[in-house]
């Protein structure tokens, strides 16, 4: 006498990753049968570890190619804002291009994609950062960081400043200013 | 690095404003989970118990009978459990000085709440959108104040 094996696979599947992802004590979240997402950055060595564990399942994690691409468009960005004390790239689609050897229509079609925001609001966000500490520094006037961030004039730092944060560079400066009075105060008290 | 599910908590005592803001996030491209309180009490409640469900998102109204969005931003900023907590205030409409106030009592976010929905699901996606950076890309969490 033959029986007939009716699988339901889907929910097979997802037992065997949830079982083996338990095992990794990695958040993880599964979020259909074929992606698995994590909040953090894995290095290639849990990457490898996992991978024995699921191969042997007949099952393998294979990495983003467009999420890896996007990680090196941001480390790109987060470079060339951060390194050089002043700002000199003007044209920064070139760069990338450049740098990261794939059209720069193609970068930013994988970028929003995968971010759902774009390369020159990424970059614009990684300026009004680099200028939020140096005011919260102290260190520096609001001439000399937007001269650093390669504005070309303090108006036009503050506008975008303003338009990013909704905050005149001089209210964020207050208002950061002030909190850490306050939290000063507290910790004293 | 997609997006997970973001756990957003919301507390307003008007039950217009909650399905207006319901339907905002639903509209909202990244993945949402939202829970819904009728005030601060019932808010408090639910944070300061360690058990349940850590979010990543609180919007607060700020005008609030029992306990305001400020009070409770105070309670919520003295527990460590809750320290990269993103918290929204908003408010249909603030001065100046409250709303510096609130971000003095620690607020990263302060909204004027849109009166048109279209304007507040835009409103909302910007909010996500930033916060996703914050959580993301190592961005300084001192110097994280946004007015929307």
């Amino acid at each position: 006498m033959v029986y007939y094996l009716k699988y339901d696979v889907q929910a097979i599947c997802k037992r065997i990753v949830n079982e083996q992802m338990s095992k990794s004590g990695l958040k993880y979240s599964l979020l259909n049968t074929h992606e698995l997402a994590f909040d953090q950055i894995i290095t290639e060595e849990s990457l490898e570890l996992l991978n024995r564990g699921f191969n042997k399942l007949g099952i393998e994690i294979v990495s983003s190619k467009k999420s890896m691409l996007v990680q090196k468009i941001k480390e790109a960005i987060i470079g060339f804002v951060n390194l050089e004390d002043k700002i000199v790239l003007s044209k920064t689609s070139s760069y990338l291009s450049d740098t990261l050897n794939y059209s720069y229509r193609y970068l930013s079609a994988i970028f929003s994609e995968v971010t759902y925001t774009t390369i020159e609001n990424y970059i614009i966000l990684q300026k009004i950062e680099r200028a939020k500490g140096m005011i919260a520094g102290g260190e520096f006037s609001f001439t000399e960081i937007a001269w650093k961030l390669n504005y070309s004039s303090v108006a036009h730092f503050s506008t975008q400043f303003k338009n990013t944060t909704g905050l005149t560079p001089s209210s964020f400066k207050r208002i950061i200013n002030q909190r850490r009075r306050n939290m000063l105060e507290n910790i004293i008290s | 690095m997609l997006p997970l599910t973001t756990y957003i908590l919301l507390a307003d005592d008007d039950k217009d404003d909650r399905e207006d803001f319901m339907e905002a996030f639903k509209s909202i491209r990244m993945n949402t989970e939202v829970q819904m309180f009728r005030d601060g009490i019932e808010l408090m409640e639910y944070l300061n118990e360690a058990s349940l469900p850590l979010p990543q998102l609180l919007f607060l109204d700020l005008n609030m009978p029992k306990k305001s969005g400020l009070e409770c931003l105070t309670e919520i900023k003295k527990i460590e459990r809750l320290k990269n907590l993103t918290v929204v205030i908003y408010s249909t409409s603030s001065s100046e000085k409250d709303i510096e106030d609130t971000f003095l009592k620690g607020a990263n976010i302060y909204i004027k709440k849109p009166a048109h929905l279209t304007v507040l699901k835009k409103t909302l996606s910007h909010v996500l959108s930033i916060n996703w950076q914050y959580q993301t890309s190592g961005l300084n969490r001192d110097n994280f104040l946004f007015q929307l």
